[in-house]
């Protein structure tokens, strides 16, 4: 691909054809701010935070939209530029809760980011704000219109990475709002619940039930893993404070798909579960009792032997599970012919 | 006289002014004469005229009615159509010096326009193929189909037309683009949204001479190397829309459109695509968006329609007028069009009259034209014998112009020079008694409203200069709102991702530009001059004047007048709800603003 020679706050760049001033900017170390951005998703130009200057333009446009051409003389943090995006966050405070001494998205709020590196604290304009009724319909997440930006991510995640489509934007100016169809709780809508939406917004207003008031983003250690719950190999971020896992991040680098599903993105309450099984049980007299690993095998072992000597080998049969990774399948059915018999089988294929 | 022709005006203007049933009453009267074969009985497009509606032209003798009932086609059919004298009372009168006149070129709203454009309007049934053939129809499209593409371009290029839409963008250029742009699958679309409260020149073209738009989308069609157009209309224009799908079929039915056009082999088809009327669907990327069955929300350009337009393929957008001007370029050839109009704005733009002005209508006029001849020689002037205080050209994205300006030639570049936009061509008229801080607080409601919520400027922004606004109207202004205003309209101008929010602090923009006191008088002195915002005026009544009739003291729902009988009265202002009744009701004008 043929390059692009410019410049970025002075600093000569040189840039492949194609790419926007944001992805040309990020070559050279220099940050522009982005609320509707997002790699994976189509380009829109919504919240115009990333406004920058460029010689030659009669008004700024968004770094994250606008394409590089060669000769450009671009300047990211100029007066007017800062005083756009002052003006923008001002706007966005103006109609925005002021409680982020309680919200859970503290310390990884890029309002909060925003408004801290341009010094703004709160708005300069007085006027209406939005009164929409808080959304606590489902079991993972809370749904604060009031806090909702508009940056538009959720719904470009939930068209086109997901293909659910659960919320668009509705109404028209000052009313406008993300949401269901015909504004129906989001328990009622075509939502699958994936999480996908709450991992990308900007701000506070879509907010995982799990580990609510256990632990703002900079208090947790986040601890990489593979969400056991299927054989496709999601990895995340489990975040555990003292201990205790308080939430899920995904790995949006990950090699398989970089999102969640319902399950891994909120299904860790079963790890702390007081009916979890940690060792085998053996039935005796009626009763289960715990058992050591050695005894439990032990007993099986024995147990197949003797169906087999009694019945012959087609007597047994296997059935694995989904949550098993494809080596532990494999395995699994290398057992079952050992033992002598094909019967196997798995959940996944019912 | 052998073959007489009566054209009514039908036009939604005139239609809803009774046009149709006035035909009607027309119609059976002739009837019961037993003549009705003698009379060719049309309805025509729009005349412009709409102020005096319903119109009623006879033909060849050319004489305009208006104004033209039910119940007086009797005494037109005996006394003018059968014995030649003219019907008086039913002719124009002209509102100043009261005279009447049969010829309607004479009257001063037909003398000084140029009618390129609407030629037809007025003149043809747009229902019928065959009256617009007569008039040279489809001719420009015979001869483009013989020229080779490039030479077509040049042409609407050496013409000189700019995009009537709003923006004044050169037509030529953006074929030029769009057939430069590689690819087998192109579209032409035809921005017939309209949105622009009070412009209504789309409309009355569509109505009153739907070919001459679809010839001109036709050859750019041909010129750009697409086989397919859309019309993008609002759903509003049911008789646009009738009347289109009419000339479309008739269109095909003679080889104008579909198949083998004309033999040539070239192939192009016209759909037309029902608007819900959202005023951002008029905005290009937001139209494109709505006729794929998205939210009408614009997107960001580049890449421009021309480059990635309809379903990602290059697409050649244009507004109805700027069509409507291309078979006349063909036809007539670039110089001829090039001689009318300015340096840098070539033709004619029609303009929609309204406001406080005495002859409300379509106008087409060539650029260059001041504001002064358009209002006075073509408006007739300001209602009532006002005084004229300020015009907003360009609807809710432009801007509002004082009296001072009156003489500027009318073009793109002297509009925007002047803080207004030539827009869409909409001119609103407004005499002294309009406030210009509660003129500027209605765009901006419209504008508000009318966003389509996507970027944060816009959305959040035009929220607070209509609140800030509403709090200078109600008397509730503080003195840092001036600057308040200013950084924020600036601001939102230069950070907006469309044209919509780009513009929406022209209104504000302009009126401080040109009438800053009046928003100094409102915020300092709590006062409305104007008379306007009802906070800030007290009736109270000149004792003078006041005769003592009890009239206001009977409508005053809130007993705030006081006084005996035959003596002066006096208005309790602080029981006093300003509702205006009083003032309504005196005959003798005692009833005044403070
Ligand atoms: C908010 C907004 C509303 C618009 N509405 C219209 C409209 O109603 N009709 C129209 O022709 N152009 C409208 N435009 C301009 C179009 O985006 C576009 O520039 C135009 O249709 C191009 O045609 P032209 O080159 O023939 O002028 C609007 C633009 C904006 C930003
Ligand atoms: S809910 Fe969050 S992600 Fe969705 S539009 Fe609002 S701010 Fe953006
Ligand atoms: S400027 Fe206004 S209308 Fe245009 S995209 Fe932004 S919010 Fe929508």
């Amino acid at each position: 691909m043929s390059q692009v020679n410019l410049t970025i706050n002075g600093i000569p760049v040189q840039a492949k054809a194609g790419m926007t001033i944001l992805e040309a900017a990020k070559t050279v170390g220099i940050d522009i701010p982005t609320f509707c951005h997002d790699p994976e998703l189509a380009k829109v130009g919504a919240c115009r935070i990333c406004v920058v200057e460029v010689a030659g333009a009669r008004n700024l446009p968004a770094a994250c939209t606008v394409p590089v051409a060669e000769g450009m003389v671009i300047q990211t943090e100029t007066e007017r530029v800062r005083a756009a995006r002052k003006t923008i966050l001002n706007l966005i405070w103006a109609n925005h809760p002021q409680d982020c001494l309680v919200c859970e998205k503290t310390g990884s709020c890029k309002l909060q980011d925003y408004s801290y590196r341009y010094g703004v604290s709160g708005s300069i304009y007085k006027g209406q704000k939005k009164e929409i009724p808080f959304d606590d319909t489902n079991p993972f997440f809370f749904r604060d219109l009031n806090k909702c930006i508009l940056c538009g991510k959720c719904v470009r995640k939930c068209h086109d990475i997901n293909g659910v489509g659960a919320v668009d934007f509705m109404w028209r100016g000052f009313k406008t709002m993300v949401t269901t169809p015909f504004d129906v709780p989001i328990e009622e809508s075509s939502c699958v619940f994936c999480g996908m939406c709450v991992d990308v917004c900007p701000v506070g207003a879509l907010t995982p039930k799990q580990g609510l008031g256990q632990g703002r983003s900079f208090e947790v250690d986040k601890v990489f893993t593979t969400c056991p719950y299927c054989g496709c190999g999601c990895t995340l971020y489990l975040n555990v404070k003292n201990d205790k896992i308080v939430g899920v991040t995904p790995n949006f680098e990950g090699p398989i798909n970089g999102h969640l599903c319902v399950k891994g993105r909120f299904g860790w309450d079963f790890v702390d579960s007081p009916d979890r099984l940690k060792t085998p049980l053996i039935k005796k007299g009626g009763q289960f009792v715990e058992a050591g690993w050695d005894e439990a095998l032990d007993l099986v072992a024995e147990k197949f032997k003797e169906v087999r000597a009694q019945y012959g080998a087609d007597a047994l049969g296997g059935f694995s599970s989904a949550r098993c990774t494809n080596e532990d399948n494999y395995l699994f059915q290398k057992l079952l012919r050992v033992l002598g018999t094909n019967n196997v089988d798995h959940c996944a294929r019912l | 006289m052998s073959h007489r022709r009566i054209l009514f005006c039908a036009g939604t203007g005139c239609i809803s002014s009774g046009a149709l049933k006035t035909r009607d009453a027309l119609v059976s009267e002739l009837e019961k004469r037993g003549i009705r074969d003698q009379y060719e009985v049309v309805l025509s497009g729009c005349h412009g005229f709409c102020e005096q509606g319903p119109l009623l032209i006879v033909h060849p003798e050319d004489t305009f009615y208006c104004g033209v009932q039910p119940e007086d086609m009797a005494e037109l059919i005996d006394e003018y159509l059968l014995n030649g004298r003219v019907v008086e009372r039913l002719l124009y009168k002209d509102p100043v010096t009261g005279e009447r006149t049969s010829d309607h070129m004479k009257i001063g709203f037909y003398a000084k326009q140029k009618r390129l454009v609407l030629h037809n309007c007025g003149v043809i049934d747009p229902e019928n193929i065959n009256e617009y053939i007569g008039t040279k129809g489809y001719e420009a499209l015979k001869a483009a189909l013989k020229m080779e593409r490039t030479a077509i371009i040049d042409e609407v290029k050496r013409s000189g037309l700019r995009g009537r839409g709003g923006a004044g963008f050169p037509t030529g250029m953006k074929w030029e683009f769009t057939f430069k742009t590689p690819g087998d699958k192109k579209y032409i679309v035809c921005n017939a949204d309209e949105g622009d409260p009070g412009a209504f020149m789309d409309r009355s073209v569509l109505e009153g001479d739907p070919h001459a738009v679809l010839e001109g989308m036709i050859i750019a069609g041909y010129a750009i190397g697409a086989d397919e157009g859309y019309v993008y209309v609002r759903a509003e224009y049911p008789l646009a829309v009738k009347r289109l799908r009419i000339a479309i079929t008739q269109a095909e039915e003679f080889g104008f459109l579909g198949s083998n056009i004309m033999g040539t082999g070239f192939n192009f088809k016209i759909n037309i695509k029902e608007g819900a009327g959202a005023f951002v669907c008029g905005e290009e990327t937001a139209l494109l968006a709505s006729i794929e069955g998205e939210r009408g929300m614009p997107r960001p350009r580049p890449p421009f329609p021309a480059i990635s337009g309809l379903w990602g393929k290059p697409t050649c957008l244009n507004n109805v007028e700027t069509f409507a001007n291309i078979p006349l370029i063909i036809r007539e050839g670039a110089d001829s069009f090039a001689s009318v109009g300015t340096e840098r704005s070539k033709g004619t733009k029609i303009f929609a009259l309204t406001g406080k002005i005495n002859n409300t209508g379509l106008a087409e006029v060539p650029m260059g034209m001041t504001m002064r001849e358009i209002i006075f020689d073509i408006g007739g002037g300001i209602r009532d014998g006002k005084q004229f205080k300020a015009v907003q050209i360009g609807g809710p994205s432009g801007g509002c112009l004082p009296a001072e300006l009156l003489d500027l030639p009318i073009d793109y570049d002297s509009l925007t020079q002047a803080g207004a936009m030539m827009g869409s061509g909409g001119l609103v008229v407004m005499d002294e008694n309009t406030c210009m801080v509660d003129l500027a607080r209605y765009f901006l409601t419209f504008t508000q409203n009318e966003s389509c919520g996507k970027c944060t400027p816009c959305r959040e922004g035009t929220k607070r200069m209509l609140e800030a606004l509403e709090r200078i109207t109600e008397g509730k202004g503080e003195s840092g709102d001036i600057p308040m205003l200013e950084e924020l309209a600036n601001s939102i101008k230069d950070s907006s991702l469309c044209g919509l929010g780009q513009t929406a602090p022209n209104p504000i923009l302009s009126t401080l530009r040109y009438f800053r006191h009046e928003y100094e008088e409102h915020i300092l002195e709590g006062k409305c001059s104007a008379g306007v915002c009802r906070n800030l005026v007290t009736y109270h009544i000149d004792a003078e004047k006041c005769t003592g009739c009890r009239a206001c003291t009977r409508v005053c729902p809130v007993e705030a007048i006081t006084g005996d009988k035959k003596q002066p009265h006096e208005i309790n202002i602080q029981v006093c709800i300003k509702c205006g009744a009083c003032m309504e009701k005196c005959k003798f004008d005692a009833v005044i603003l403070k």
